[in-house]
């Protein structure tokens, strides 16, 4: 999933690709099994609509994020309008609308991480995994840092969370150590 | 219906009744108090968000959306209180944070909504020290621009998609301050029905490409009118300035159109504004054709009309006053009166009952009908060698020349003339155009409606109705005429299918013949 | 417990038993634990009558508004209509992180809740709704759903009851307004995440435009408990002077304190010794501030008002502030408070679905007003603005997360207000602040 020019200093570059512009061949999701496990989802509900997260889901959980060859494809499985789709999709801040790096890391700096000290984690994930800013993707594909709203842990201050999975109580100079650990 | 309930309550001081289930804001119109409002429009579902409606209900704790509440016996609602001008300007400052203030250079400034409540009820400074959002301008497809800037988010075009059109291209994406109307890539606003998204938009933030700068809402003069783009007879305005008609827009009717005009009817304008008009009648003499009086004229056509079978070709969106006029013609010269009809794609609005552009586009086909006029594919099935041929209201489109030639005489009363008729016409009258003349039309489902003139007629051209009594009384009938309304008179008179109809009781919504139609249907069964 | 430490012994453990107990996860060690005992018992009464213990029980609403659940229980009548059970597991608001432990670690303890609630309201249909964030508890209590499935506990002949009970686990986006209840609805319906103007209400007309009970996790994970030992047992936890308020709750704390974490006292618990005592009081050196002992959307509350508090419903509305989810945080002495309530409106305006003028716009203003008072660049006739803008977003709005913006600004404002004045008077940019300009916006 790498995207954009790499830079020769290595530092960062990767403004995030708009998915108009993408011109990689899309590979459906709902086909086969994944076609049935939607199938079985939409069962759950008295509407079809009601599957549009759940399905937006599996095609993130696919393809690491949304296109709009993705949207065109949700929308024609639920019978909505591609227009609908964008509208719920955009209202949620988990869906990526452009691709991100191997490692998706959320920083949550709301207020109890943020007496903690979350803003110095962040600064640390930026330095260590040369993503330079926030939600620019690291020159080798590799790490996507944001900062998110309470992750809802705030007991375990800071919490991060690293694609699907949660670190707790992470500092700055717990990071060095977390990123190792990624591949 | 004979269970509805009314209830009574009183809004700013004023008692009002209403039925049962009618919302605060819907009640407060049957009072007479507007209570300003953005995203409410009784044309599309509640949507409750721009709180611009709040107003104060003894009794009640919080000031309550008025859109949104249901109007109860006995309550006392204020709408000018000291609470309710102070929701709303704080409202009319948020909106104005972001907003980019660029009234000078917006189509929508004099008519817009937040413009006007702004002036009446607003802050007269802003108390925003912070950098203003901006977003570019983005074309939705269609004839829809928009400035995301000037948008409120009320949300009205979306739900106007959805809802009514039944095609949802429009959504608000992202949310809280970043929300903006979106669309999906590729998926234009290409919907025949989509340009009502303008109208209904209470600022600039969507507008029309076609009228972008061209003038200004406080130059334009308007009047109620009728769209001659198919047999539906949508309501509407045409705004013209300097003459020109710069823009129609639909007119709020509940019987034929709602609140919302397709895009063909509403791109008919130019039609109106045709620069290849002719504005003097004329006469062919020695071959060429001479620019003659009017009295001259008439007396002409009055004397190629005597003495042979006259077929006369009328236009099917000539007023029922000019048809009824021409069937007097018919009778005089025993000839036969017939019409053609042109047709497109039938495309309904699917949230609206009985509203499409309609498969007939010619706006009083209907008339014509009840007018006793034979509706024939071409005039070709009538015309015999050596008849008068009179046609009426450009409805030559695009007749050969063949045809023409087999007529003894064409004689030709229009706003435009083609070319092959130009050439056989013995005489040329000038009329008006449905924008330059007063008088009613009949739509597809029987109903009568009066258009008022909203333009000035190109040189000496007379109004249609004017020029046919004329003629009418060249032929040796009677026709003393002062006022489409005395043409109308005459005309339910003489047809029962109008029969109870008068000119002054049309008002600007219309009246339907259908009931007198399927009572002289009922008559004829019994007969 | 206060799990990830130890139990206290003044803490009352009926929710947090097993927090900790990797045991207490699995079909076969909750049943260990007497799990499903409860929604047999409820499987044999009638609905009425389930409504009725719970009723009974004083058990009111933990998410936030404290709404009596036997009362909620009781608007849904055997009318025929399908009925929704909803469960509220949307859990975001700034400070708690109960919900989450209770899904993490007593999965089926939340599942059998459900079951119980969706049988008291005649529902053959139950949904979870838990935020996109909690991919674990969100795995957990799946697994607990399948594991129920398997053993026959729900489907078409629940326990062998001859009842259908379905019960579907759905995954939120990352959207904080889904945690208020119509917004839920909407988000589950496939819609954008925004609250319904009500009325209507939801057990008239809810989820699917059906009559349905919505609840907050810990709410329904309390039910089997009150089915299982009886309303008049969990009458028993609270202070005698406020039968109002019963039952145990769970605090999340979090913030400047030595021992963060999830603590569950019994209803009235004095405020000072749960900070002090049961969590061990402020980090070594330093002193409280100030404290939010409701979750972000209650006001603040100055040290001396959060030790004068009693942990109940009522008794910190007579604080001057509200129980809200039970999220407590702590702020110490070397917070800077301007910086903290320009964190957390701007925490607001980022979750502001933006339906609402007030709120969708006055949110981001605010939080740009505060973060230039933060930056140095304030104003004294900023300080008015903010008043006078959270006065213009309270009561207006459709939900109240627009008065939840408000509500730190002006209990800010009143009670560190010095604070502010401070970083105002140390503005020392020169930059003059353009006059309002004559905006007649015509």
């Amino acid at each position: 999933m790498s995207h954009g020019p790499s830079a020769s200093g290595g530092a960062m570059i990767a403004m995030p690709l708009n998915g108009a512009h993408d011109t990689t061949p899309y590979t459906p999701v709902f086909t086969g099994a994944r076609r049935s496990e939607l199938d079985t989802i939409i069962a759950r509900y008295p509407s079809k609509q009601a599957a549009l997260l759940p399905a937006l889901w599996m095609v993130q959980d696919t393809h690491g994020w949304v296109s709009n060859a993705g949207i065109e494809e949700v929308a024609a499985a639920l019978a909505i309008t591609p227009a609908y789709v964008k509208g719920v999709m955009t209202f949620y801040t988990m869906y990526h609308q452009h691709p991100v790096g191997r490692h998706f890391i959320q920083v949550c700096t709301t207020t109890p991480c943020n007496v903690c000290g979350a803003d110095d984690v962040v600064r640390a994930l930026l330095e260590h995994t040369q993503c330079g800013e926030l939600g620019l993707t690291s020159a080798d594909g590799k790490f996507t840092v944001i900062e998110v709203e309470c992750l809802g842990a705030c007991g375990f201050a800071t919490p991060i969370m690293i694609n699907n999975a949660f670190v707790e109580s992470v500092t700055p100079e717990s990071v060095p150590r977390i990123l190792s650990e990624l591949l | 219906m004979t269970d509805v309930k009314m209830i009574s309550l009183t809004i700013e001081g004023r008692p009002t009744t209403v039925r049962e289930g009618t919302s605060i804001l819907e009640a407060a119109k049957t009072a007479g108090v507007l209570i300003p409002h953005y995203c409410y429009h009784p044309g599309l579902p509640v949507a409750g968000v721009c709180r611009m409606c709040l107003v104060e209900v003894e009794k009640m704790p919080k000031l309550v959306p008025s859109c949104a509440t249901t109007a109860m016996e006995g309550q006392v609602v204020r709408v000018h209180s000291p609470a309710t001008l102070d929701a709303r300007k704080g409202v009319l400052e948020f909106l104005l944070i972001n907003h980019p203030l660029d009234c000078p250079i917006c189509d929508q400034a004099g008519e817009c909504e937040l413009q006007d409540y702004t002036f009446a009820e607003g802050r007269s400074d802003s108390r925003y020290r912070e950098a203003k959002r901006f977003n570019p301008v983005e074309d939705f497809g269609g004839d829809v621009l928009y400035v995301q800037n000037r948008c409120i988010l009320c949300t009205r075009c979306v739900r106007f998609m959805d809802d009514v059109v039944h095609e949802p291209v429009l959504n608000v994406s992202e949310r809280g301050d970043r929300a903006f109307i979106g669309k999906a890539e590729g998926h234009d606003l290409t919907n025949p029905w989509a340009g009502n998204v303008v109208d209904l938009c209470p600022v600039g933030a969507l507008l029309s490409k076609d009228f972008l700068n061209k003038a200004r809402a406080w130059e334009l003069d308007r009047a109620p009118t009728i769209c001659t783009g198919c047999s539906q007879g949508c309501n509407i305005v045409a705004e013209t300035r300097d003459n020109v008609v710069v823009r129609l827009r639909p007119r709020p009717n509940d019987a034929v159109n709602q609140y919302y005009m397709c895009e063909v009817g509403r791109m008919g304008y130019r039609e109106f504004n045709r620069r290849d008009r002719i504005d003097q009648p004329s006469i062919r003499d020695g071959g060429v054709m001479r620019t003659v009086e009017w009295e001259e004229a008439i007396a002409a056509t009055a004397a190629h009309l005597s003495g042979q079978r006259v077929v006369v070709l009328a236009s099917a969106s000539l007023s029922n006053e000019a048809l009824f006029l021409l069937s007097r013609i018919v009778e005089l010269t025993h000839g036969v009166g017939v019409f053609q009809v042109d047709h497109g794609e039938e495309v309904p609005l699917a949230g609206v009952a009985d509203l499409a552009l309609r498969a007939e586009r010619a706006a009083n086909a209907a008339g014509a009908r009840l007018l006793g006029f034979e509706q024939v594919t071409s005039v070709d099935e009538v015309l015999r060698n050596g008849d008068a041929l009179l046609v009426v209201g450009d409805a030559l489109r695009d007749v050969a020349r063949l045809t023409l030639e087999r007529a003894s005489v064409v004689l030709y009363v229009g706003t435009t003339v083609p070319s092959a008729c130009m050439e056989r016409a013995a005489v040329i009258l000038p009329m008006a155009n449905t924008l330059e003349e007063e008088g009613t039309l009949t739509n597809l489902r029987g109903r009568v409606q009066r258009f008022l003139q909203a333009k000035a007629a190109p040189g000496v051209a007379r109004p249609s109705w004017y020029v046919l009594a004329d003629l009418v009384v060249a032929a040796g009938g009677n026709a003393q005429y002062f006022t489409p309304a005395d043409v109308f008179d005459a005309l339910v008179a003489t047809h029962p299918a109008f029969a109870d109809l008068s000119y002054g009781d049309l008002g600007l919504r219309g009246q339907s013949v259908v009931d007198h139609m399927s009572a002289a249907a009922a008559a004829d069964g019994s007969a | 417990m206060g799990y990830p430490h130890a139990p206290h012994a003044r803490e009352s453990l009926v929710l947090s038993r097993y927090f900790g107990d990797a045991d207490a996860r699995t079909l076969a060690g909750w049943r260990a634990r007497g799990g499903y005992e409860a929604l047999g018992t409820a499987l044999s009464l009638d609905p009425l009558e389930v409504q009725a213990i719970v009723k009974e029980s004083g058990l009111r609403g933990r998410g936030g508004a404290g709404f009596p659940t036997g009362l909620k229980w009781s608007f849904m009548k055997p009318d025929g209509k399908t009925h929704y059970m909803l469960c509220n597991g949307d859990e975001s608001e700034p400070g708690t992180f109960k919900d989450r432990e209770i899904m993490r670690w007593t999965p089926h303890g939340l599942v059998e809740g459900v079951a119980v609630a969706a049988h008291a309201i005649y529902a053959e249909t139950a949904y979870i709704y838990i935020r996109g964030e909690f991919t674990e508890p969100l795995a957990r209590v799946s697994r607990a759903v399948e594991e129920a499935y398997d053993a026959g506990i729900l489907g078409a002949n629940a326990m062998g009851s001859g009842k259908r009970l379905d019960v579907h686990v759905h995954r939120g986006a990352g959207a904080y307004i889904c945690g208020e209840e119509t917004a839920l609805m909407n988000s589950l319906e496939g819609r954008r995440g925004n609250p319904r103007i009500k009325p209507p209400f939801p057990a008239v007309s809810g989820l699917f435009g059906r009559p349905t009970t919505i609840n907050n996790v810990e709410t329904l994970t309390a039910v089997p408990h009150i089915i299982k030992q009886g309303a008049e047992w969990y009458r028993q936890f609270g202070r005698a002077d406020n039968p109002k308020s019963v039952g145990t709750k769970l605090f999340s704390v979090c913030g400047n304190i030595s021992r963060p974490g999830n603590y569950e006292v019994a209803l009235g618990f004095p405020f000072k010794e749960f900070l002090y005592d049961v969590c061990g009081g402020p980090l070594p050196g330093r002193e409280i501030k100030a404290v939010i002992p409701g979750g972000s959307s209650v006001p603040i509350l100055t040290r001396d008002e959060a030790d004068g508090a009693l942990m109940d419903y009522e008794g910190f509305v007579a604080a001057g502030t509200m129980l809200g989810s039970g999220g407590v945080i702590v702020f110490d002495d070397q917070q800077d408070m301007v910086r903290q309530i320009a964190r957390l409106v701007r925490f607001y305006a980022h979750e502001t679905c933006g339906q609402c003028t007030q709120c969708r716009e006055g949110t981001a203003w605010t939080s740009r007003i505060m973060e230039r008072i933060r930056d140095g660049e304030g104003t004294m006739e900023d300080l008015d603005t903010l008043v006078s803008i959270a006065d213009g977003m309270t009561g207006k709005t459709i939900c109240v997360l627009s008065d939840s913006c408000a509500t730190p600004v002006m209990s800010g404002l009143r009670k560190f207000r010095h604070e502010f004045e401070a970083k105002i008077a140390a503005n020392r940019s020169m930059v003059t602040v353009p006059g309002a300009f004559r905006a007649s916006a015509a």
